[in-house]
Formats: C-alpha cells, structure tokens, sequence
C-alpha cells in the first residue's frame, strides 16, 4: 500500500443555490520521498486537493489515507508552505522558525539551536533577529521553508509558493528545494500551474484540468540529480507536458508534390 | 525646529486673537479673563497646589477608568469576535447603546454607585469601552486567514491560539480603537467631575464658574487641552513603535 493513498475522492462546494464539483474522482498514490507536482490551470481542483491532504479541507467523498491513517485534520507531521508566506510578523525570523516548536514542549535552548540550523540551511542566518517586514518576498518564503523543515516533517506540502517572486528568485528558491528534497528525505506536494517550475522540481508531473477538477495525465520525470533548465531531455519533458495542454503549435503546414 | 516655529505662531494667533475679543467684547473680567489675568489665576492655584492636586485626582480616575475599560472591551471583544454567533444576539445593543452620551445614564450612575469618585469613573468607563469593544470584534473578525491556518499546522490550541496569534495579530487594529477611545473618554472626564465630587479638573470648572473666576476657569480649560494634547501624544508614540515592529508602513496622517 502507498504511503499516500488517494481514492476516488471527490469534492463539492455549495454556493448559493449552485453545486461547484471542484474534484471529480481523482485517484492517485505517492510515494515516501516523492516530489509531486500537482499542475494545472486555476479551478483545476490543484489547491483544492492540496488543502484536503494537508487537512484543512474535507472530501465530499472517497477516501485519502496518509501512512494507513486517515487524514482528518491538519497535524504537525506535514507542515503546509503558503504562497504568501504565513509568516507572524510581529515575530523575528528566528522566532517565527521555531514557532512549531513551542507547541512541541522542546526547550526554548534547543528551538534555538534548531532554528539556527535551518535558516542556516536557507542561508539567512545573519537575519534571525529581523522581523519578516524587512525581509525580500523570496527571503520570507525562505523562513517559511525553515519553519516547516524545523519541525522535522514527513511531508511538506507546498501552495504555490514561489508564484509571488521574481522569475530569477523563483529559481533559485527551485533549486533549493530541490537539493532539500534530495538531502532531507521529505515527501513534497508541490501545485503549481508553471509548467517549467513542475519540470524542474518534480519526480512525477500530475496533470490536472478543470470543470470538473480531474487528473488527466501523471508524467514521469526521469532526470536524476541537480537538473538543467537547457538540457535537451529536460526540453524533451517540457515538451511533453506542453503538448499534454495542446499548447503546442500544430503542424499545418501544407505539402505538395 | 519647524514644529517650535509653528507652535509659537499658533501661541502668538492664540494670545492676539483672545486679547482682541475681551477688548472688543467688553465683559466684566470676573465673567471673560484676559490672558494675562488668567496667567495671575495660573500663577495662583499653582501656587496653593490645587492645580497639582486636581490634575492628579483626574489623571487617576481617568487612568483607572481608561484601562479598566479598555481591558475588559478587549477581552470581550476577542471572545465576541470569535463566537459571532454571539455577537449577532449583542451587536444591535452595542449599536444602540453606542451613540448614547455617557453622561445622559449620570443620574442612574449616581443611583447605583452614589458620589465621589464613582460617577466619573463610570462616565470614563462607558466612552472608551465601545470604541474598543467595536474595533477588538472587528478585527477578530477580520484576521488574516493564513495564521489561523499556520496555528492549526503547528497544533497551537487554546488558549495560546489566543495570546501567541490571534492578540497579536489584531493589535495594530485595535491600537486606532484605542487611541480614538482615549480622547473620547478625556472629553468626557470633565462632565463626570462637574456631577457629585469635589474635586477634579472638572470640579475646579465649576467651582471656578460658580466663584466668578474666570480666569480660573481659562486655567482649567487651558490645563485640560494641554494634558489631552499630552495623552494623545503618548499613545501616538505607543502606535508608532507597534507599527514599527509589526513592520506596518507609518501613516503618513499619524
């Protein structure tokens, strides 16, 4: 069984008088250590089923299971990262990292400790005493990265969170995650609706179309290691994914003989 | 070196214009002062400590009054906020009570409590206590949606979700509540002194008006705008430093 169980799982919601089917049947199984991508357009039913695996949304039917358990509301164990960042910014960096912590009964020395490690790992140990206010966009969704990972999770799951940050920043940040996904060992839900960032982070692109929220195609991503934006088999993946969207152009070129 | 130009422009306006009126008007002194007789009248009551005396039971009572209401505003409004449903059955009685003068309920305050330092305590009380109550609701009705979420995340449950998110996250919002409740309940200081006590910047109103002193009259008006002027001043001060470490940009009207 996979450690990540999803079974025809569907979603409604009600407004007004209309019924909104924003997941239709979507089955899929993850597994530990996977990098996923859920990609789409909007009302693709992405977020949707990101908020339902993290537990901060229910399904309307079918069943989701994390690990054999059933996922009934958020918990410590896999920590979401918000597109705007969720940091408290009345907070320091350092405190906001161990945040999690607190509620974990670990002493206020060893959260310190644990804080400095990670943002150590996301590079802004010189920022530990600056509140989030005066940080860059891509530098606060650094301490939000450092707060999830500071609470050793099994999952992170990841709400388009570099879809507020400048194209270069949104690379690195890429880059980042991607080396943290290889040397922590986390499972990653990452949604996006960059075609690029899913190919440059993902082990497996899950392809989503809306109206109602399905999974049309799941693309394996067979590049290992640090991956390169300009290598032909990334081009030849990227292609892949955009044909997927009948984003490529036709051929309509007429012959004659 | 710009604001001490402009104050003592606004002093001299001040002076001119006052001593033009008592000249044009006419009046007896004992019913309109001068500036300078009321600077004899200033001179006075400093001398004999009733100035100090009265500045210091108003500044009391209206501390006491002030941060007793806007403690228990606050603590209401974080719990009504919350369970609105709740709200829904007390919001039409705030909004009714609100726009009431506190001064109008004076002769049930003195029914209830009686004399002394009561009245005004009350009277202080009921203006800053729906300013803040509205402001602390509100806010908690409108926090940012993503905390909540972080919190639940983390497993933070009350009553830290109250005291290490949801307090600090309103606090900017209430900070405008707070300040605009602190000039309401200075304006209404006086008019809880002028009713059943003998003593207070307001009691030195009517105790001057009922002496023919006007010019301790001015005193005490003078005194009063001086240490609203104050008060307003300090909690400025107070908001600027908690925008400043919310890392909420400073406004530029502030």
């Amino acid at each position: 069984m996979s450690y990540i169980d999803i079974q025809d799982v569907s979603r409604n919601y009600q407004k007004k008088d209309q019924s909104f089917r924003a997941l239709d049947h979507v089955n899929l199984k993850i597994d530990r250590g996977e990098f996923i991508c859920l990609l789409g357009p909007s009302g693709c039913g992405k977020s949707t089923l990101l908020n339902i695996l993290a537990g901060f949304d229910k399904v309307s039917a079918g069943t989701i299971t994390i690990g054999g358990a059933p996922v009934e509301k958020p918990t410590v164990k896999n920590v979401t990262i918000f597109q705007n960042y969720g940091l408290l910014p009345w907070r320091t960096v350092e405190k906001n990292v161990e945040l999690g912590l607190e509620s974990l009964s670990i002493p206020a020395e060893k959260r310190q400790q644990i804080a400095h490690k990670y943002l150590d790992l996301v590079g802004l140990k010189d920022f530990a005493q600056s509140h989030p206010a005066e940080l860059s966009g891509g530098m606060q969704q650094r301490v939000a990265i450092a707060r999830a990972l500071a609470v050793d999770p099994e999952i992170i799951f990841m709400d388009e969170p570099f879809a507020a940050l400048d194209a270069l920043t949104r690379m690195n940040l890429q880059d980042e995650i991607s080396a943290i996904n290889r040397s922590q060992h986390k499972t990653i839900i990452f949604v996006t609706h960059d075609i690029d960032e899913a190919v440059v982070l993902a082990d497996r692109i899950v392809i989503m179309t809306p109206n109602p929220g399905r999974i049309k195609t799941i693309i394996p991503v067979d590049l290992h290691g640090p991956r390169d934006r300009t290598s032909p088999d990334f081009l030849r993946i990227r292609d892949h994914v955009f044909a997927e969207f009948s984003l490529k152009p036709e051929d309509k070129t007429e012959y004659y003989i | 070196m710009k604001t001490t130009i402009h104050l003592g422009g606004a002093l001299l306006l001040v002076l001119l214009s006052w001593q033009a009126i008592a000249w044009l008007g006419g009046w007896n002194e004992a019913l309109f002062p001068t500036p300078s007789q009321t600077v004899y009248g200033f001179a006075e009551i400093i001398a004999d400590g009733v100035l100090l005396k009265d500045i210091g039971t108003s500044l009391y009572r209206f501390l006491l009054g002030y941060t007793s209401s806007v403690l228990l505003a606050m603590a209401l409004g974080l719990v009504l906020g919350w369970y609105h449903n709740i709200w829904a059955f007390l919001n039409p009685i705030a909004q009714v009570l609100r726009p009431i003068s506190p001064v109008a309920w004076l002769p049930f305050i003195v029914l209830v409590f009686g004399i002394g330092d009561m009245p005004s305590l009350v009277i202080i009380f009921l203006a800053a206590f729906f300013p803040v109550l509205l402001s602390t609701v509100a806010a908690v009705r409108g926090i940012e949606p993503v905390y909540l979420k972080v919190a639940q995340n983390f497993g933070i449950g009350q009553p830290q979700l109250l005291t290490k998110i949801i307090f600090p996250a309103i606090f900017p919002r209430i900070a405008t509540g707070l300040h605009l409740a602190l000039g309401t309940a200075w304006v209404f200081l006086v008019a809880g002194e002028m009713v059943g006590t003998q003593s207070g910047l307001g009691f030195l109103i009517i105790d001057a008006r009922n002496n023919l002193r006007a010019d301790l009259l001015m005193t005490a008006i003078i005194t009063i705008g001086v240490l609203g002027l104050l008060l307003d001043s300090s909690i400025t001060l107070l908001e600027k430093r908690i925008y400043r470490r919310w890392g909420i940009p400073e406004r530029s009207n502030a």
